[in-house]
């Protein structure tokens, strides 16, 4: 096991250097020089524009810019903000639980409606149900969130007013920001109508984000409980006289969940993708919003060093599922 | 009975996948015609007919069947002129990732060693990025438009051909028969091509067909963020993008263009299914 471990770890060093590597070139490759580039739209006397260059090591040849930046990265210095003037690692911090809790809150969304879905459509196979509910699941599937969202605007939020717009809590509340998890932060602040409020706020954009997964974990249960219900040990079971209810849930489902729980796991970078696109329409201020938002005021630093830590981020955790997954299946760390 | 024909037996099997088929037709039929079909130019401007509701509403004529946008644009032939672009663009990112990706996999499977490693952790590297974030960050590069969003996609869709190819052609280098044209005396290039590529072919056309869906969904959001197509060209994310100041007052210049995103996407992700079923003998009964 520790070896397994090791291997993985070592595996993934050149997949972190040629990340840093992207990172790095990104900001060399966007067209004009890295400071006017910093420095934004304001311009640069070109005497300044010389010391500066000297002083980060623009003079430098490239390889030497790379193995800097590479000590920079490591030491956790991620460059500031050309707009705001903020380390970048900074703003990254304040913003990334909001993006965390609405992430989590749509992959639980998509797991508690997926799951029993799943299983009851494998269970009623063939049937209307089934049939069904796998055409939904493929229209989920093939959902351009974007719209979904703006349509959940247009019917929950303008038509019958249920939900509010935007954001993540009204503005009459003002709740101390402790853990940056609004639902944690709202649920011990003094205002009675807070979580509630926060909570509004969380319900379109958990269901916009939990679509696509939602439609993912059904399709993939059944597949994976069909396969699991034609096996020996369920026919053992079910001889054994136990309730058709205990083999589906005791028996079957804890099979059919090992494949599941791998794929979920790896899906993170397109559960992130999606923030992107949810966290635009809703005005939710997570990494998300922030990058799109990067990109419209040309602030460089903040894409790069955003993307770099993103990157990073679903290297990790593509790491975790691998070793939780070797932990759980002893055939697959060889 | 004709291999075409044991295929169609058990593609049409899959009632989902010919319709899928059938809807893909009928994009193909009217963004050939767009120019006869559209009743007027996806860019003319009706200055008296502004945000003139769909027909079936109290308001609507059936001039503009699905009713006009801000500035007076039929949105009926802004749709059908936006059918040419997706498809244009689904063709455009698979053909373009297709080509590079069976070039790069046959070439690490063929070459093995450093060659192998050098193509196989960089393909690692791109699929770290969340891939609608690499397309952003690549746009963000090149600067938005049509063909950079175009270009996007495609490096976004590259590893998964690459490993595809790589993977089969590994698989298939094994067998005998490649043995048997090797030692006859066949060329590098020739057993590449001639001999491993047609037999890796399979899973390739089932990547290609969801890679279309994949491409058309990547590049609308590409321009509902406003990196993709840039107005007044009439690709459904734009005209999303385009709508936004707006829809609250008017459903229908949302609803048409996401709707025909879905129906689109959804045809070819039912055709790249029945596809797969289809093909893979795996599955097969």
């Amino acid at each position: 096991m520790l070896r397994f471990l090791l291997r993985r770890v070592t595996l993934i060093i050149p997949t972190f250097i040629g990340v840093t590597l992207a990172s790095f070139l990104l900001i060399h490759a966007v067209p004009g020089d890295p400071i006017e580039v910093r420095v934004g739209e304001h311009g640069i006397a070109p005497e300044r524009l010389a010391i500066l260059r000297h002083e980060f090591g623009l003079d430098q040849p490239l390889w030497k810019q790379f193995a800097d930046y590479e000590v920079q990265v490591a030491s956790g210095h991620l460059g500031a903000s050309t707009v705001t003037h903020q380390p970048v690692w900074d703003e990254f911090l304040t913003l990334f639980p909001a993006t965390v809790e609405l992430s989590v809150c749509a992959l639980i969304f998509a797991l508690v409606i997926g799951l029993p879905l799943g299983v009851i459509a494998a269970v009623k196979r063939g049937t209307a149900f089934d049939y069904g509910l796998m055409g939904v699941s493929v229209t989920g599937a093939s959902m351009p969130i974007f719209w979904w969202g703006l349509m959940m605007i247009l019917v929950f939020s303008v038509s019958l007013g249920w939900t509010p717009v935007a954001g993540r809590i009204g503005d009459a509340f003002f709740v101390e920001p402790w853990s940056g998890f609004m639902l944690i932060d709202s649920w011990f602040s003094d205002d009675d109508g807070a979580f509630a409020s926060a909570v509004s706020h969380l319900i379109l954009p958990t269901i916009v984000l939990g679509t696509i997964p939602l439609a993912t974990i059904a399709r993939m249960t059944r597949s994976a409980m069909l396969e699991v219900l034609g096996d020996d040990f369920i026919r053992t079971a079910r001889a054994k006289g136990l309730s058709p209810l205990r083999v589906v849930i005791v028996h079957a489902l804890r099979n059919a969940l090992i494949p599941v729980v791998t794929v979920i796991g790896l899906q993170v970078g397109a559960l992130l993708g999606g923030a992107i696109l949810t966290e635009t329409i809703f005005a939710w201020p997570g990494v998300g919003h922030w990058l799109i938002e990067a990109i419209q005021r040309r602030d460089y630093p903040v894409l790069q060093g955003g993307t770099l830590l993103i990157a990073v981020l679903v290297m990790a955790v593509n790491l975790g599922v691998d070793v939780t997954y070797g932990f759980l299946n002893p055939r697959i760390r060889k | 009975m004709s291999a075409a024909l044991t295929f169609w037996r058990s593609f049409a099997v899959n009632r989902g996948a010919v319709l899928g088929l059938a809807v893909m037709l009928g994009l193909v039929v009217l963004a050939v015609l767009a120019d006869i079909a559209a009743p007027y130019s996806p860019i003319e401007q009706f200055r008296d007919s502004l945000l003139t509701p769909p027909v079936w509403q109290e308001g609507g004529t059936w001039h503009y069947p699905l009713g006009t946008d801000d500035v007076g644009r039929d949105i009926l032939s802004r749709l059908i002129f936006g059918a040419r672009l997706s498809l244009m663009i689904g063709l455009t990112v698979v053909t373009l990732a297709l080509c590079l990706g069976t070039a790069l996999g046959l070439t690490a499977a063929f070459a093995g060693g450093i060659v192998d490693v050098v193509i196989m952790r960089t393909m690692d590297v791109v699929l770290v990025f969340p891939s609608l974030l690499l397309a952003i960050v690549v746009v963000a590069i090149l600067g938005p438009g049509l063909f950079n969003a175009m270009m996007a996609v495609a490096i976004v869709f590259l590893p998964g051909y690459t490993r595809l190819v790589r993977a089969s052609a590994l698989s298939e280098l094994a067998r005998d028969y490649v043995t048997a044209t090797r030692s006859a005396g066949a060329g590098t290039l020739r057993l590449m091509f001639n001999t491993v590529l047609p037999n890796c072919a399979a899973p390739l056309i089932v990547q290609a067909s969801l890679g279309f869906s994949g491409a058309i969904l990547d590049a609308a959001a590409l321009g509902f963020l406003g990196l993709g197509a840039q107005p007044p060209t009439p690709e459904w994310g734009t005209m999303l993008a385009g709508a936004l100041q707006y829809y609250q007052r008017a459903w229908w210049v949302l609803t048409f263009p996401g709707l025909a995103i879905l129906i689109t996407v959804l045809a070819f992700n039912l055709l790249g299914d029945g596809l797969r079923d289809a093909l893979d003998p795996k599955l097969k009964r």
